[in-house]
C-alpha cells in the first residue's frame, strides 16, 4: 500500500528523513519497496533497502502564484495569456490548459487562482514526454509572445500522470511566492504488506508502527459524529437484517441528509491520487479516504434510489445470492452470482457485492442528495472466493476484507466518514448510526511468563521495555510477577491464544526491539544422534562415477509432456500424474521417463556440439493404480523412482590438429560405460542380455540385469523416434536404469584381491564359434574354468573371414595366468589352456584357431 | 615366408625413424604401406600359400600393418609437432594437447555439495523428502489453512487427483522429519526440487531447488538462528560476509526473519548486482510456529526450534554472475561446461 509522509504525520510526529524511516519499517517487517520523492529533496546516494523514485522542487524556482488575469492569446485560438503573480512581480504566461481557456474572455479574475509556478530556469518534467524526461525552462518564443515560465500540470512536477490541465489549488492555499515543496512536497512508501499484517493495511496502522518504533506517541483521529437535534428528518432508517452473521458479525450504517455531490477539494484529491486512487466526488472520495486512514472499507448508497425502490423505508438484508441472480456493478459489468457471493439487498433485489464493489443503480451521482453510509464486517475467506470469482482482484476494499478487518472498526469508521462528509458536503446528520452486530468481536488474552521471551529469543528485553512497545502497539499490559496478562487489540485478529498467542507477541516484541540487537550464539543445545545416510551416498558415488567417464551431469524439468515421451517409445504407457493448471502443454505432465528428457536436452544441444555425452539422475513419478474414487490423498501419492539415463551422440572424439576422423560414437562406447559403472559401485552378479524394446533398435537393444532383476535397456536409439528429434547425423546411444533398483543391489562393502608377488605368463589365444554364441558366454566360460589361477582375460580379437569359414567368428584373447603362491611354469599355464580349449569345446563347439 | 615378413618389418621401422620431414614419411608410407607395397603383396596373394600357412603367415602379416600403421601415426604426430628448424628433439610445446572428454557435474549439484558439507560440519544431516504432496502436509499442518488469504504467497501446481500438489517449497519435510525422530533433537537439512505455478522468465523459473533446515531441541534460540546462519554465510560467501536480518512473515515460522548478506562483490560498497544497496537477500527462517512443533509431535512448551530455507539456485547466481535463472533447466551444455 502506498502512505504519503504528510498524512502519517497527521498521526505522529516524524523526525527523520524518508529513507531513514523506509529502512526502520524495513527492519521490522513492513518492506518498504519504493520511496517516491514528490518535491522533497532526495538522498544523494541511496544505501536503503528501498527503490527511490521522483524529483526535487528547488524552492527558489517552484513556487505557489496567483492567476489575477487571463486574456485570449491574439494568435492562438487554443491558447490563453495569463498574467500570475508569484510573490515577486506579475509574469505573462502562454498556456493551452483547457481548464483556463474557459476564463478566455475573462480579463481580471474574481478571487485570485491559485497555482504552481515554475520561474524561468525551473527543472521539470516535460509534460509530452512518456518516459518522465526533465527538461528545464528557458525562454523561448510562441505564437509572437515571449514565454519563459509555465504554470505546471501534475504530470510536470511528477505528481500523477495528468496533463490535460493545470493544478488549481484551493482557496485557502498559502501565498504567493511559498515555495511549492513546503506546501505539497511529500515522499510516498510503497509498503508491501505481508498477509500477517492486515491490521497496517492503513496509513494509522503504519502510523501506529512508527509510533512504536521511534517511542512516539501516536495522535489516532477523531471518530465523533455530530447529530444535528434542531432539523427534523425526512426518512427513518432503514431496517437491517443480516442473514448468516457468521459471514457479516456487523454492518452499521449512517444517514447523512441533503449534502451536495461535487467534486472534492484539491487537498482531498491529491491525497488520494498519491496513494493510489482516482478522485470521483466528494462522497466516493470520503469512504475511500477514510478507509486508506483507517484500514476499514466503506461504501456510499445513494439513499434517494433505496427510497425510490422500496417505496418506503427501505429493508437492508444481507445474504448469499441465489444462484445466477444477477447484478451490474459500478464499472458496468453484468455479473452472474453464484451461491457463495454475500451481497447487500434491499427489497427490490441485490445493491452490492458485499465488501468488494457496489452497483451501478445505487451509485452516487451529482443528483444525490441523501446518502446511506455503510461500514461491515465480512467473512475474509468468503470475500476472498467472490474476489477470484469475479475477477475483482484490483478492488482496495476486497484487498482488506479479504485479508481481515476487524468488525471493531466498523463504526468508528462509519463515522469518521460521515462527519467528514458532513462537513464536506454541508450536509446534516439527523439519527444515530445504525449498529447491528450480532457476532461481537472478542479480544485474546494471553499469559506471558517474562521468562518465555530469552527462551525464544536469546535475549531478555527488558521488561519495561517489554511493556513500552506493547502498549504503543495498543495491547493492554498488566505486569504481575513473573509474566505479563496481556490483552489484543481490538484491531487485531491475528494474535491468536496460549502457545501462539505467545509466538505472537515475541514477534512483535522482537520486531520492534529490533532483530540487530539480539546477539548471534552458537548452538549448544543437545545435539542429536546422527544417522547414516546410505542411500544418498551411493547416489552421490554414482553421480562421481559418472562424472569420471567423462560424462556432463544434466537437471532438467520434472514437468515433461505426454507427446514427448510417446515420441522416444518411453516403457511404460500408462497415465501420468498430470497437472490441472500447466503453464504450458509441453509442462503438462510429471515425467515417467528419465530418458525423454535426456534425449530432448541433446536434441537441444545437438547443433552446436561435436560430442555429447550426458547424464541425469533424477526422479520419475509412476502413478499409483488405484481404481478406488475414495482413497485419500496421501493413498493417491505417486511412487518417485529414481532413475539414471544416459545418452551419447556425435562424434566419438573431438575434432583436434592429432584426429580429425568423422568417426561416431558406437554402441561399444556405451557398453564401456556400462561396463564401468558396474565394475565401480562392485555389482558382479549381473548379465546383460539381448531384448527388443520400441525405442530401441532391434538388434542392437541390452537389457541389463542385477540378481536377475530387470534393471533397464541400453543400446542404440531407434532411429525413427531420435530423426524426430533432429538427431539425424549419429547414431543415438542411450541407457535408462532405474537407479533406485540398483542402489539397493550396491554392496555397502568389497573386498579386494590381493595382488600376486609372482611374475605372470601371458599368452593369446583365439578360439572360432559359430556366430550365434555371444561373447560373454565364450569370456565367462574362460573365467570360470581359468579359475583363481586366471587373473585377467582380455579380448582383444574379433575376427570374421573365408579363412575360418561362414557363420564363424574368432575370438582372440589375452589371458594372463598368475599363482599367488609360486611362479608358474608354462607348463602350468598349458594345463589350464587345454582345460580351457576342452571345455569351449565341449560346450559350444569351440575350435582352437592357428595352434 | 616368415621371417622375410619380420624382416621387412625390421626394415621398414629403422627406414621410419630416419625420416625427419612430412615428405619422407609421405613416400614411406607409400612404399611400405602403399597399394603397391611388399606387405601388401603378401596380404593380397594369401590365397596361393598352402592351406596350413595361411592363417599363420595371414595373422602375421595383419600384425605387422598394424604396427607399423601405428608407428607411422606416433611418428608423423612428433614430426607435425616439431618444428622444423630446432633439434629433433624438441617439440611446439604450445599445440593443444589431445581432448579429454571431461564430465563435470550440474552446477546447481555442486553448490548443493557445498551447501551440504557445510551444514554437515556443523551437525545438520540430510533429509529427503517426496516432491509431490498432499495439500495437508505442503500447508495445512504447516500452519497454511485452506482459503488463508496467507495461501496466495505461493502459486501452486495442482494436480487432476484433488489434494495432490507439486510441493511449493521443501517444508513439508519438516513435518516428515520431526514425526520421523519426534521426541528426539533434530538437526536437518531439507534439499530437493520444488515448483511453483510462475511464467518461467530470467527471474522466475516453474522448478527450483530448495535447502531447508530445521533445528529442534530444548534450548534452541533466535540467537542460536542468527549465529548458525551468519556462520553459514561466512562459509559459503566469505570470511569477512557481514549479514542483517529483517523482520518477515512466514505461517511456520514465528518470529519470522530474512536474512540479507553484505554483497561480497563490491563488499557493500553497492554494485549493479545488490542494485546499489549493498547487501543482497539470500534466505528465510524464523523459530519454528508452535503449531507446527504441535503437527510434528513436539510440545511447544517444551521445545523450541528454528527453520530456514535457501535457493541453492539464487546463491549459484550470486556466485558465478549468473543472470538469468533459466540457464539452470535449459541444460545448454555450452553453459554448463563452464563450471
Amino acid at each position: 500500500m502506498k502512505a504519503p509522509l504528510s498524512w502519517l504525520k497527521e498521526y505522529i510526529d516524524i523526525n527523520i528523513d524518508p529513507h531513514a524511516l523506509a529502512d526502520l519499517l524495513t527492519f521490522a517487517g513492513l518492506e518498504v519497496e519504493a520511496i517516491h520523492y514528490m518535491g522533497m529533496s532526495m538522498p544523494t546516494q541511496n544505501k536503503s533497502h528501498t527503490k527511490i523514485t521522483g524529483m526535487e522542487w528547488d524552492p527558489e524556482y517552484i513556487v505557489l502564484a496567483e492567476i489575477t488575469k487571463i486574456e485570449a492569446h491574439p494568435n492562438a485560438d487554443r491558447l490563453v495569456l495569463a498574467e500570475v503573480f508569484d510573490g515577486q512581480g506579475i509574469h505573462p504566461v502562454i498556456t493551452g490548459a483547457p481548464n483556463l481557456l474557459l476564463y478566455k474572455e475573462t480579463g481580471t479574475v474574481e478571487t485570485p487562482i491559485k497555482i504552481a509556478y515554475a520561474r524561468e530556469g525551473a527543472t521539470l518534467y516535460d509534460g509530452y514526454s512518456d518516459d518522465h524526461k526533465t527538461t528545464t525552462l528557458s525562454r523561448k518564443t510562441i505564437r509572437g509572445l515571449e514565454s519563459y515560465s509555465m504554470i505546471c500540470s501534475e504530470k510536470e512536477l511528477g505528481i500523477s500522470e495528468e496533463h490535460e490541465g493545470i493544478i488549481v489549488f484551493d482557496t485557502n492555499a498559502p501565498k504567493p511566492g511559498t515555495p511549492l515543496v513546503d506546501y505539497i512536497g511529500d515522499a510516498i512508501f510503497d509498503i508491501s504488506l505481508t498477509p500477517n499484517m492486515s491490521h497496517n493495511t492503513s496509513i494509522l496502522g503504519i502510523a501506529r508502527e512508527i509510533g512504536a518504533l521511534t517511542n512516539t506517541k501516536l495522535r489516532p483521529p477523531v471518530t465523533d459524529i455530530k447529530i444535528d437535534q434542531s432539523k427534523k428528518s425526512t426518512f427513518e432508517m432503514p431496517s437491517i437484517k443480516i442473514v448468516d452473521p457468521a459471514l457479516n458479525s456487523r454492518f452499521t450504517a449512517t444517514l447523512i441528509e441533503n449534502i451536495t455531490v461535487r467534486p472534492s477539494p484539491y487537498w482531498l484529491q491529491l491525497r488520494l491520487k498519491i496513494s493510489g486512487m482516482r478522485p470521483i466526488n466528494n462522497v466516493v472520495d470520503v469512504t475511500n479516504y477514510v478507509m486508506l486512514e483507517m484500514g476499514q472499507p466503506l461504501h456510499a448508497f445513494d439513499y434517494d434510489v433505496l427510497s425510490e425502490r422500496a417505496k418506503n423505508t427501505p429493508a437492508i438484508t444481507t445474504r448469499l445470492a441465489k444462484n445466477k441472480e444477477q447484478l451490474t456493478s459500478l464499472d458496468g459489468v453484468e455479473r452472474t452470482l453464484n451461491t457463495s457471493t454475500l451481497l447487500v439487498t434491499d427489497n427490490a433485489g441485490p445493491l452490492s457485492i458485499a465488501g468488494i464493489i457496489g452497483g451501478l443503480k445505487s451509485e452516487v451521482t451529482n443528483n444525490t442528495s441523501n446518502v446511506l453510509i455503510e461500514a461491515a464486517s465480512w467473512d475474509m475467506i468468503n470475500i476472498r472466493k467472490t474476489i477470484v470469482d469475479q475477477q475483482l482482484q484490483t478492488s482496495q476494499a476486497g484487498y482488506r476484507f479479504s485479508r481481515g478487518v476487524s468488525p471493531a472498526l466498523a463504526l468508528n469508521t462509519n463515522q469518521r466518514a460521515s462527519e467528514m462528509l458532513r462537513i464536506m458536503g454541508k450536509g446534516s446528520i439527523l439519527h444515530n448510526t445504525k449498529d447491528v452486530y450480532p457476532i461481537k468481536h472478542t479480544t485474546n488474552k494471553i499469559n506471558l511468563p517474562i521468562g518465555e521471551i530469552n527462551r525464544s529469543l536469546g535475549i531478555q528485553i527488558p521488561t519495561k521495555e517489554a511493556i513500552r512497545i506493547l502498549e504503543s502497539l495498543e495491547f493492554h499490559v498488566t505486569k504481575e510477577k513473573d509474566s505479563l496478562q496481556i490483552t489484543a487489540p481490538d484491531h487485531r485478529l491475528d494474535v491468536g491464544t496460549k502457545e501462539t498467542g505467545i509466538a505472537d507477541i515475541i514477534e512483535e516484541l522482537a520486531r520492534i526491539w529490533g532483530f540487530d540487537n539480539i546477539p548471534e550464539t552458537q548452538l549448544d543445545d543437545l545435539s542429536p544422534k546422527q544417522h547414516n545416510n546410505i542411500n544418498l551416498e551411493k547416489e552421490e558415488l554414482l553421480r562421481d562415477l559418472l562424472v569420471t567417464l567423462g560424462l556432463q551431469e544434466i537437471v532438467s524439468y520434472r514437468l515433461s509432456s505426454a507427446k514427448l515421451e510417446q515420441l522416444v517409445c518411453c516403457e511404460d504407457t500408462g497415465p501420468h500424474i498430470t497437472l490441472a493448471n500447466p503453464i504450458t502443454p509441453e509442462r503438462s505432465i510429471m515425467r515417467k521417463s528419465l530418458m525423454a528428457s535426456t534425449l530432448a536436452c541433446a536434441s537441444e544441444n545437438c547443433r552446436h556440439q561435436q560430442r555429447i555425452s550426458i547424464f541425469e539422475i533424477g526422479p520419475v513419478y509412476i502413478p499409483k493404480n488405484t481404481t478406488d474414487n475414495n482413497a485419500s490423498s496421501d493413498e493417491a501419492l505417486p511412487t518417485e523412482v529414481l532413475r539414471l539415463s544416459i545418452v551419447l551422440y556425435g562424434k566419438n572424439e573431438q575434432l583436434s590438429w592429432i584426429n580429425n576422423s568423422d568417426k561416431s560414437m558406437d554402441y561399444f562406447v556405451l557398453k564401456g560405460i556400462v561396463d564401468e559403472i558396474l565394475n565401480g559401485i562392485h555389482i558382479s552378479d549381473y548379465s546383460i542380455e539381448p531384448d527388443n524394446h520400441p525405442a530401441f533398435q532391434t538388434g542392437a537393444t541390452a537389457l541389463l540385469l542385477i540378481k536377475e532383476k530387470p534393471i533397464g535397456h541400453f543400446g542404440i536409439l531407434n532411429s525413427k523416434s531420435t530423426s524426430k528429434l533432429g538427431l539425424k547425423d549419429h547414431s543415438t546411444l542411450a541407457a535408462d536404469f532405474n537407479l533406485s533398483a540398483i542402489i539397493e543391489f550396491m554392496p555397502n562393502r568389497h573386498t579386494i584381491k590381493p595382488v600376486s608377488k609372482f611374475p605372470p605368463v601371458i599368452e593369446d589365444i583365439a578360439l572360432i564359434v559359430d556366430e550365434n554364441i555371444n561373447s560373454n558366454q565364450i569370456t565367462s566360460l574362460i573365467a570360470k574354468t581359468g579359475g583363481s589361477i586366471l587373473k585377467n582375460t582380455q579380448l582383444f580379437d574379433v575376427f570374421r573371414g573365408e579363412q575360418i569359414g561362414e557363420h564363424k567368428k574368432s575370438l582372440g584373447y589375452r589371458l594372463t595366468y598368475q599363482s599367488d603362491s609360486k611362479t608358474l611354469t608354462d607348463k602350468d599355464a598349458a594345463k589350464l589352456r587345454n582345460k580351457i580349449v576342452k571345455t569351449a569345446k565341449k560346450l559350444y563347439g569351440a575350435q582352437i584357431r592357428d595352434s | 615366408m616368415i621371417e622375410k615378413l619380420e624382416k621387412l618389418n625390421s626394415i621398414a621401422i629403422s627406414e621410419l625413424y630416419k625420416t625427419s620431414d612430412i615428405n619422407a614419411i609421405n613416400l614411406w608410407h607409400t612404399k611400405h604401406l602403399g597399394k603397391k607395397s611388399h606387405l601388401m603383396a603378401y596380404l593380397r596373394n594369401l590365397g596361393q600359400l598352402p592351406a596350413q600357412d595361411r592363417p599363420k603367415v595371414g595373422k602375421l602379416a595383419n600384425e605387422i600393418r598394424y604396427k607399423l600403421e601405428n608407428a607411422y601415426d606416433e611418428h608423423k604426430n612428433t614430426l607435425v609437432s616439431q618444428p622444423t628448424t630446432t633439434n629433433k628433439n624438441s617439440i611446439d610445446i604450445t599445440l593443444p594437447g589431445r581432448p579429454i572428454n571431461r564430465g563435470r557435474l550440474h552446477i546447481t549439484n555442486i553448490v548443493l555439495r557445498k551447501i551440504y558439507s557445510i551444514w554437515a560440519d556443523m551437525g545438520f544431516q540430510i533429509y529427503k523428502s517426496r516432491e509431490i504432496e498432499t495439500d495437508e502436509l505442503n500447508f495445512e499442518l504447516l500452519n497454511i489453512p485452506k482459503h488463508h488469504p496467507a495461501r496466495d504467497m505461493w502459486d501452486t501446481f495442482h494436480t487432476n487427483t484433488p489434494g495432490v500438489i507439486l510441493r511449493t517449497h521443501t517444508s513439508p519435510g519438516q513435518i516428515h522429519a520431526m514425526r520421523t525422530y519426534c521426541p528426539n533433537p533434530i538437526r536437518v537439512i531439507l534439499p530437493g526440487m520444488c515448483f511453483r505455478y510462475e511464467q518461467i522468465t530470467a527471474r522466475s523459473e516453474i522448478q527450483f531447488n530448495q535447502v531447508e533446515g530445521l533445528a529442534i531441541g530444548t534450548n534452541i534460540r533466535f540467537s542460536d538462528l542468527k549465529g548458525t546462519l551468519s556462520t553459514f554465510a561466512q562459509r559459503i560467501f566469505n570470511k569477512n560476509t557481514k549479514t542483517r536480518f529483517r523482520a518477515s512473515h512466514f505461517p511456520f515460522t514465528e518470529p519470522s526473519a530474512e536474512m540479507d548478506v553484505e554483497c561480497f562483490l563490491c563488499s557493500g560498497k553497492g554494485c549493479g548486482v545488490c542494485k546499489n544497496t549493498g547487501w543482497l537477500e539470500i534466505l528465510g527462517c524464523g523459530m519454528v510456529h508452535p503449531t507446527v512443533l504441535s503437527n510434528g509431535g513436539y510440545d511447544p512448551n517444551k521445545h523450541t526450534g528454528f527453520a530456514f530455507g535457501m535457493g541453492p539456485e539464487r546463491i549459484a547466481m550470486l556466485k558465478y554472475g549468473i543472470d538469468d535463472i533459466r540457464y539452470f533447466w535449459g541444460n545448454d551444455l555450452r553453459f554448463l561446461e563452464q563450471f
